[in-house]
């Protein structure tokens, strides 16, 4: 059984301004509407401790006004056009976004070209401000007990390089960051030359060029400047961190392992072969570790497998299980012994194929909402693997081999790259949940 | 705003309503059975744990190998199960390679599932852990509590995910009864958009149901009514954060109310940074990262909600804005400007709704399932044009009585003890 795939979806077309503003544009015209994103190249993995969370707080001070369009103003004319606006911080960029009817893009251009020179960041806004983010914080990371475990694994798992610090930032770093060092933080980043915006939707790429020349066309600003990252130590070595919890009901078991990403990886096929080897372990509930784990042996209750390549710096390959007791050690061993597997042994032709077909499925599925399309140009851009890196998607997954797929694991799925964190009620003799 | 639905049954009786959207070469379906956790009856969970087992055997085909079939494909199959409905979920590449089978094995699962007492076990396990999980969680934790608040003696007060006492007590044989019931050709709604002809929508529609006899429509809901009093429900639980939901019940599907209603609640605290709450709350006092106000239905009754989650020094402030702002709504009405603001943003965010194939596949299962006008769409943003400040204030104190909601505090003991 063949993967048959219709005729691909539109191509993505670029410019670039004079001041160095990049403009992508993927068409899609199965509804009359457009995404508008745009992404600074600054982010959590650009910050060093004393100004950690300052990209997330400054995305905030964005929504406070400048002297044309001021606080609440913003946010008004967008609603009135009936657009949905919001941001969003990563480890390697920041992002504004409007969703709207294509034929309105002219105000969101407007309004973020505006921001992008105008800010006007007030002393008084900021405190208010200060406070959500920190209810923010609150919300996602200090009340969950999942949320105090990630923030003390990715410390443990990521020491030594830009991705060890939260993305919200440290509470003590959050209350300290000032006007000025926000200031400073805006004028450095927000530049022209340092950003990409991506349009996509019902809108024609000639047309949304011109418009971006009207918008942005005027603005100056300095050259893109460089993150300075820590040098990362290779290998990493093994790495364990083990957080009881008292309000934690559940034992969570994670193994990551440092891998390279889209942006890192030496040749691209090895980012390819670690979304394949991903989806082999797991892809859903045919996948081997749900076969052996959950539906077999039974040592873990929910069990999945995930590979991110979107990033600038180097990856993380994860297993995650949530175990039906606090005996981890046996679950532990099966993993590192599926892991081991890998390598050992070439994958059947059946889980090849299943691993094909469902990537390019998802491929085509993520396409179906417009925003989607976006991130993805936006993302690649950010981390600098560059937009046109899945054009040839369906193609790279019929090229990678098994014989591929084996020596990646070998290289990469190793213990000296991995680090472990268990997450687990205090109580050790809590059996059955 | 032109949707054009096309409706039809098939031969056991499921309805069926498709849109043809081309452009991407896959198919968005869902097949919503009306046997939500509405149907529980002693057994809270037993809705679910039903649905969740329909893709775990057949006769001829084991749990893995079902998965295998249609992982092979590339599809994408999720089970949903809420007060309501039974939903299952399918993403699809549209070529016939791929859909023949996938839709083919599906159809043979929820026309054939046997629930396996191995599978019922490790699926009753994943539940109950979901359970433990849900209560480390005050967002869970006060989603169960309001609802519990405010449909009281109501089916719809009971969690779909069940307790774990009542998991504990469903056996094999209950599944299969209930499966027996309600999994039939007229309790079932089947919505289909995307890459496909309306001949090729039929022959599909035929195949996912050709498993299930005729049988009977389960019968209707009864309508929930409005708690006797205004009451306040604490949930202590160890945080920095309180989380505070109030409201009460609201309209059920297809009410003429609804459009009034639902921009009332828009000017309240619809989405975005503009509403009366987001305004309120997060730009002018930093309270609170996020402070909404939620208008929801269902075919027996709806809910009204507001919700946020601020630190626990600042809870009885929070409580005192929220409940402020809605006592203004209905004493004063919105000012022209709000007003003018909220439909502006409803009506300008409708094509947003229907953009993708999901959310068209959303909002058409919705139609579907509730036997709503195929032209609701277009309805509802007539009525929005038409609908002036009085209409929607009078509306607003028609269907919300502060008198009769809930207060619902998740936090510490000692915060969620000292208001009121």
């Amino acid at each position: 059984m063949s993967t048959t795939i219709a005729p691909s979806t539109e191509t993505i077309e670029s410019a670039v301004l004079d001041n160095g503003l990049r403009v992508f544009v993927k068409p899609d015209r199965r509804a009359p509407i457009a995404v508008s994103q745009i992404w600074y190249r600054v982010g959590s993995s650009y910050e060093q401790r004393g100004l950690t969370g300052i990209s997330h707080l400054l995305e905030h001070m964005m929504f406070k006004g400048t002297a044309r369009y001021p606080e609440g103003a913003f946010s008004e004319i967008v609603s009135r056009q009936g657009s949905r606006e919001n941001a969003f911080t990563g480890r390697d960029f920041t992002a504004y976004f409007e969703i709207l009817a294509a034929d309105r893009l002219p105000v969101a251009f407007e309004l973020e070209a505006d921001r992008m020179a105008n800010l006007d960041i007030r002393a008084e806004a900021l405190e208010t401000e200060r406070e959500v983010v920190l209810e923010e914080r609150r919300l996602r990371t200090d009340d969950r007990p999942e949320g105090r475990f990630l923030e003390r694994y990715a410390a443990v798992a990521e020491a030594g390089t830009a991705y060890a610090h939260p993305i919200i930032g440290w509470a003590d770093d959050i209350n300290a960051i000032d006007e000025d060092d926000l200031r400073r933080w805006y004028q450095q980043w927000y530049a022209p030359a340092n950003a990409n915006l991506v349009v996509a939707g019902a809108v024609d790429p000639s047309e949304v060029f011109e418009l971006a020349e009207a918008h942005f066309g005027i603005l100056q600003g300095p050259q893109a400047a460089q993150p300075c990252d820590p040098r990362a130590l290779v290998p990493p070595g093994e790495r364990r961190v083990v957080y009881r919890d008292a309000q934690s009901r559940l034992t969570h078991l994670r193994i990551g392992y440092r891998v390279p990403s889209f942006a890192t990886a030496e040749t691209e096929d090895d980012a390819y072969a670690l979304m394949m080897l991903a989806t082999i372990l797991d892809g859903g509930e045919g996948g081997r570790l749900t076969e052996a784990l959950v539906r077999g042996s039974r040592q873990a209750t929910v069990i999945n497998a995930s590979y991110n390549g979107m990033t600038r710096l180097d990856a993380e390959f994860t297993c995650h299980a949530v175990c039906p007791n606090t005996q981890t050690e046996t679950l532990e061993q099966s993993l590192r012994s599926q892991i081991a597997r890998l390598a050992a042994e070439p994958v059947s032709e059946n889980e090849l194929r299943r691993a094909r077909s469902q990537l390019i499925a998802d491929h085509f599925f993520s396409a179906d909402d417009v925003f989607n399309q976006a991130m993805q140009i936006g993302q690649l851009e950010a981390i600098g693997a560059g937009w046109a890196t899945f054009s040839a998607f369906e193609h790279k997954l019929q090229s990678i081999t098994q014989g591929r797929l084996q020596a990646v694991a070998e290289r990469y799925l190793k213990a000296e790259n991995s680090v472990v964190g268990i997450l687990s009620p205090i109580e050790s003799d809590v059996k059955a949940v | 705003m032109e949707l054009s639905i096309q409706h039809w049954c098939t031969d056991n009786g499921a309805r069926v309503f498709f849109v043809a959207r081309r452009g991407l070469p896959t198919v968005d379906s869902r097949i919503a059975f009306n046997a939500g956790s509405a149907r529980d009856n002693t057994l809270p969970g037993l809705a679910r744990m039903t649905s969740n087992l329909l893709l775990e055997g057949t006769a001829e085909q084991t749990a893995g190998e079902i998965s295998q079939a249609l992982e092979q494909h590339g599809a994408r199959v999720e089970m949903r199960c809420g007060r309501d409905t039974a939903d299952v979920n399918i993403r699809c590449l549209s070529h016939q390679t791929h859909l023949g089978p996938v839709f083919q094995t599906i159809g043979e699962c929820i026309g054939g599932a046997v629930f396996p007492s191995d599978s019922v076990d490790r699926i009753r396990q994943r539940m109950i852990a979901g359970l433990a999980q849900e209560s480390t969680a005050p967002m869970e934790k006060i989603e169960k509590g309001f609802t519990e608040a405010i449909f009281r003696d109501h089916p719809y007060a009971t969690s779909p995910g069940g307790e774990s006492d009542s998991l504990q007590a469903i056996d094999p044989q209950r599944l299969r009864s209930f499966h027996g019931r309600y999994y039939v050709g007229a309790n079932t709604t089947v919505t289909l958009v995307g890459d496909l002809s309306r001949a090729q929508a039929e022959r599909t529609a035929e195949q996912l149901v050709a498993g299930l006899p005729v049988g009977e429509r389960a019968s209707a809901l009864t309508p929930v009514n409005p708690p006797s009093g205004r009451l306040v429900s604490r949930l202590p639980f160890e945080a920095e954060q309180t989380h505070v939901s109030i409201g009460g019940v609201s309209l059920p599907y297809g009410h003429e109310d609804h459009p009034a209603l639902h921009l009332g609640c828009h000017i309240l605290g619809g989405g975005g940074l503009t509403s009366i709450l987001a305004r309120r709350m997060r730009r002018e006092r930093g309270l609170s990262y996020s402070s909404a106000c939620k208008l929801t239905a269902g075919a027996a009754g709806g809910r009204f909600q507001m919700k946020t989650h601020v630190r626990n020094e600042a809870l009885s402030e929070a409580l005192s804005v929220l409940r402020a702002s809605l006592r203004e709504l209905l004493d004063q009405g919105a000012d022209t400007n709000a007003l003018e603001l909220a439909r502006e943003n409803l009506l300008g965010s409708l094509p947003l709704q229907l953009a993708s194939n999901r959310d068209l596949l959303e909002r058409v299962a919705t139609i579907g399932f509730h036997g709503l006008p195929l032209d609701d769409v277009q309805r509802f943003s007539e009525k929005l044009q038409q609908l002036d400040g009085e209409e929607v204030r009078a509306a607003m104190r028609r269907h919300l009585d502060p008198d009769l909601m809930a207060t619902v505090l998740v936090g510490p003991e000692l915060a969620i003890s000292r208001v009121e």
